[in-house]
């Protein structure tokens, strides 16, 4: 069971805003998906890597890059070239 | 001979995101054929939405590769389909605008997470479309609509381009009124494409023969048990019984892992998707970030905003799998799982040539229905498998109950979706007359 | 107070192209998203091809230090949100690393042999470029430039076995030069080279000093941290919870993060876009070309030079591919006035070696060689020469600078005069020189050198200044 200040860390670490009146519904359908999720228990063996293909690599040469106005053009503010976003401090 | 297509659809089921009223299109084996594309899938200069109100106005400065294809074969892409937003559900109600509508019946739901693509296809307003199949979002709407629908084998199809919602599930796949049509379309995507690293060189380029002469048919009992409508079991039933007319043979099997195939299912796609979706952020592209605040309130702010109900709760779900102390419990079991679901594939396969049962436990819901996110996820558990093996699988429309499709599914071994395309010619040229 | 230090290295590799698409790594000068397409902007739909050459480079370096390649590797993802990452995860390595286990032989404190354990060593792709307008503290926003994005970087990851700052860099000195013997890696591009350190003092909690973005300030954020931590135990308040502290390159010292570092949960998974590697037999067919330690020791055999030159000369490619070329006009004469000389010139001047034409610098030693010049003279040659390197037109020929100053060599005669000019006009020097005072003969010696511009040998002068007081009436 995963409590409602579980949830808000949860949305955090997501970085997603929960309305305050949606954390209870959230964390009622969450715990009945985990409990669903219980089936999983009955699951014995370890994790292995079953690589059908190994080693898919491209050479080294270069290629086309997009123009900078291509790269700007769906960002919502750009200043000289860069793309603006939040800031970090 | 290249030209312009006009295209006005009449969109009463609302299938359609974005429409292109005059589209371009050259030579080529689909020259001038209309093309709907859903809109998870990127198109150069077309706005591409995943049905999502995070990437409103986005505009791809690039093609997909299956749209280079179609474009290549001389397709007129007429426009973007509705969708469960980012491929998050069975119905597609969580899109960002609003739900399509059933053509079969205005109440019902089409299905999804490709239920635009559908709709449109059994509206009749374009002759084929592309969906794309995390769990059955080709297949489920295909069901729902009366329309054919396969999943190819996982690789099969380049994924460059389609946006990501569960990346070691879902192919991009053909879906039209007739087997011949997903065929053809088919034989266009399947091209290699070395900028998927996941993707195998194996070309499809067949022509679908109804002999399906000593044909082995593997009937897994969990596909026929507990939870599907009986009234749909026995249409699928019967439709089998056609197949074995045509001279098939039908073996009884079983796919133990059924108990826990979705649940793996959902722990890897939610799990997947809180990475893929996590670059959402307002930044490059859709709805812009305050940049006045800082990152995480910025983030959390654009997204909390303009992602859906249920795409955040995958979101959580996913991260909350991913973290620590949880990975094993969730994700690392789940890795188990999907094995163990490959496994009885293979095994059932190795003694038989092609799997059948329903596509979908029931008919189409009513609109609104599926309220409560864990019975929407129950009703994946016929179609889930095939991804979790990267089986191809098919949905071809075998019969009506209470005047709504039911499909009959078709599951094949890897990279034999000539076989399961045979077998559902078979049925839709014989066994429906 | 025993210090341990343990350094997390990214290094840049030197391919053409990006880790996971074909974008050109040389960004440098360019203006900002000029070296971007879907893949590193983390477009929607776009996936990730792996970079082959990237690998090689990894596998040259694990076999250089000497590291196990495992069976099989995978890339992960590294998840967190921050304006420079474009998809909001990192593509990297996690529990199945390209190579794990080696080790490094550096110097310690004592001039000894010794082995530096390295714990793995994988590949992973660079964040983009935050820009902050009137700097970080005061800025409202960030700017972003994602040139970099993808740029292959290898972390390199050692135990905690360095003892000291000087052996922290030490070891980067030696990491550094053996990165550029293979050609995976050019450490004078700006950034090509990033430090975390996990520093303590034995016995208490460690701190991770991140962002040390150059060679030279590992040091010295090392340096100012050995002292905060021993200022802290003296004060009875020690380091006992781990802290995260930022390098301020520009002050010199580590500051606490005033962000609070929140408990990161990256959420490794399986990349599930690339396919793994098995490329454990690939290793086996690479060849590395000789390393500093081996060409160290092929110096002092080929040519007969100390082992401090061939240390000195062999710790920076380029300068022991520029001793190679002068070496033939007289091994010992190259190494000397190549590492006691050249190097701190260039230093003084922060020049590169490359700036240096090799024909000029065997030219200015065959004038050595030759008796044509002094050592002083040469010295002063050297200079002129430098300067009309670094100013950025063609460099000058020393033959010619000796020509124009006239600084070539002057016969013994010739200084008869002058000499008798300097021992009349200091009668007080040869004074105290005849009641025995040495160091009055060097000022007589210096005096004759001023006004011979060097061009004298001092230890001849010598002899002919003492010759001449003997024979002045005293």
């Amino acid at each position: 069971m995963v409590s409602e200040i579980e949830i808000e860390s949860i949305a955090k670490l997501a970085d997603i805003d929960l309305a305050r009146d949606e954390v209870a519904g959230f964390t009622r359908e969450f715990n009945a998906i985990l409990e669903y999720f219980d089936a999983l228990d009955q699951v014995s063996g370890e994790e292995t890597l079953t690589p059908e293909l190994t080693n898919v690599f491209r050479e080294d040469e270069p290629g086309g890059c997009l123009p900078q106005e291509d790269v700007l053009a769906n960002a919502g503010s750009t200043e000289d070239g860069f793309v603006k976003a939040p800031r970090v401090m | 001979m290249a030209g312009t297509l006009s295209f006005a659809p009449d969109d009463r089921c609302n299938a359609f995101i974005t429409t292109c009223d005059a589209a371009p299109y050259g030579d080529g084996k689909l020259s001038g054929v209309a093309v709907a594309v859903k809109d998870n899938i990127s198109t150069c200069g077309i706005q591409t939405t995943c049905g999502s109100r995070i990437l409103a106005g986005y505009v791809p400065p690039y093609d997909a590769h299956v749209v280079s294809l179609l474009r290549g074969e001389g397709a007129a892409i007429v426009g973007k389909t509705n969708m469960d937003e980012f491929g998050m559900g069975t119905t597609t109600e969580t899109s960002g605008y609003g739900p399509t509508l059933n053509p079969v019946d205005q109440t019902r739901v089409p299905g999804g997470s490709s239920g635009g693509s559908a709709a449109a296809v059994a509206a009749g307003l374009v002759p084929m479309a592309l969906g794309t199949d995390t769990g059955g979002s080709i297949r489920c709407p295909a069901a729902f609509c009366g329309i054919v629908g396969l999943k190819p084998t996982y690789g099969r199809v380049s994924r460059y381009g389609l946006v990501a919602y569960a990346n070691s599930l879902e192919q991009i796949g053909p879906m039209a009124r007739s087997v011949g049509e997903v065929s053809r379309l088919m034989e266009v995507i399947s091209s290699y494409d070395s900028r998927d690293s996941t993707s195998f060189d194996r070309p499809y380029t067949h022509q679908p023969s109804a002999d399906i002469e000593s044909l082995r048919i593997g009937l897994p009992q969990e596909y026929f048990g507990e939870g599907v409508d009986p009234r749909v079991a026995e249409t699928v039933r019967s439709a089998i019984g056609r197949l074995e007319d045509l001279g098939a043979e039908t073996v009884p099997c079983a796919i133990p892992s059924m108990a826990y195939a979705l649940a793996a299912y959902y722990v890897i796609c939610t799990s997947e998707a809180s990475s893929n979706l996590a670059r959402f952020d307002g930044v490059r592209y859709g709805p812009p970030a305050p940049t006045q605040k800082q990152w995480h309130e910025a983030f959390q702010e654009v997204r909390g905003e303009h992602f859906g109900k249920e795409v955040r709760r995958r979101i959580m779900l996913g991260t909350f799998a991913l973290s620590a102390g949880y990975y094993g419990k969730y994700y690392g079991k789940a890795q188990v799982a999907r094995r163990n679901v490959r496994q009885d594939f293979e095994r059932v396969l190795g003694e038989v040539d092609v799997i059948a049962g329903p596509t979908m436990p029931t008919v189409a819901f009513r609109l609104g229905e599926k309220s409560d996110p864990l019975s929407m996820y129950l009703s994946d558990i016929l179609t889930v498998p095939a991804n979790l093996a990267g089986v191809p699988a098919i949905s071809v429309p075998c019969g009506t109950v209470d005047g709504l499709p039911v499909g009959l599914q078709l599951i094949g071994r890897h990279f034999a979706e000539e076989q399961i395309i045979d077998a559902a010619y078979a049925y839709e040229q014989e066994g429906s007359a | 107070m025993t210090v341990i230090i343990g350094l997390e290295i990214h290094v840049q590799l030197n391919t053409a192209t990006k880790l996971f698409c074909s974008c050109s790594t040389d960004y440098r000068d360019d203006p900002p998203n000029t070296h971007c397409c879907p893949v590193c902007l983390g477009l929607p739909g776009a996936l990730p091809r792996l970079n082959r050459k990237a690998v090689e480079y990894g596998l040259k370096v694990a076999k250089a230090l000497n590291m196990e390649v495992p069976e099989e590797s995978e890339f992960a993802r590294k998840n967190y949100f921050y304006p420079d990452l474009p998809k909001a995860f990192q593509i990297t390595q996690y529990d199945k690393p390209l190579s794990i286990r080696g080790v490094l032989e550096i110097e310690d404190d004592e001039g000894h042999e010794k082995l530096v354990r390295i714990t793995r060593a994988h590949l992973e792709e660079d964040p983009g470029r935050l820009v902050h307008k009137g700097g970080g503290d005061r800025a409202r926003y960030s700017l972003v430039d994602y040139n970099r994005s993808g740029i292959p970087l290898l972390e390199i990851v050692t135990e905690p076995d360095l003892r000291s700052p000087q052996e922290a860099r030490r070891f980067l000195g030696r990491l550094r030069a053996t990165l550029e013997y293979l050609g995976v890696f050019d450490g004078d591009k700006e950034g090509s080279l990033r430090v975390d350190a996990n520093i303590s003092i034995k016995g208490y909690e460690r701190v991770e000093v991140k962002n040390i973005s150059s060679y030279k300030g590992v040091e010295k954020a090392l340096t100012f941290e050995v002292t905060r931590q021993r200022n802290l135990i003296r004060r009875g308040q020690p380091v006992t919870v781990r802290e995260t502290r930022h390098f301020q390159e520009g002050r010199g010292v580590t500051t606490a993060s005033r962000s609070k570092e929140e408990e990161h949960d990256y959420r490794y998974f399986p990349e599930p876009d690339l396919r793994p590697l098995s490329v454990a037999g690939w290793v086996e067919e690479i060849e590395l070309p000789e390393l500093p330690v081996a060409r160290k020791n092929r110096f002092v055999e080929q040519y007969g030079i100390s082992l401090n030159h061939a240390r000195t000369l062999t710790g920076d490619l380029k300068i022991a591919e520029f001793f190679e070329k002068i070496a033939s006009v007289d091994p010992v004469l190259a190494a000397t006035w190549t590492a006691d000389t050249l190097l701190g010139e260039l230093n003084y001047r922060s020049m590169s070696i490359a700036a240096v034409p090799p024909g000029h610098f065997a030219g200015l030693l065959k004038l050595l060689k030759e008796d044509t010049i002094t050592d002083k003279a040469a010295v002063q040659v050297l200079r002129t020469m430098l300067d009309s390197c670094a100013a950025g037109n063609e460099c000058e020929q020393p033959a010619a600078i000796v020509e124009r100053e006239g600084l070539a060599r002057a016969t013994g005669v010739d200084f008869a005069a002058i000499v008798r000019t300097v021992i009349a006009g200091n009668p007080q020097a040869v004074e105290d020189y005849r009641a025995g005072k040495k160091g009055a003969l060097n000022f007589l010696v210096g005096q004759v050198m001023r006004e011979t511009r060097g061009r004298a040998d001092p230890r001849e002068l010598g002899e002919l200044v003492a010759a001449c007081i003997e024979t002045t009436e005293g």
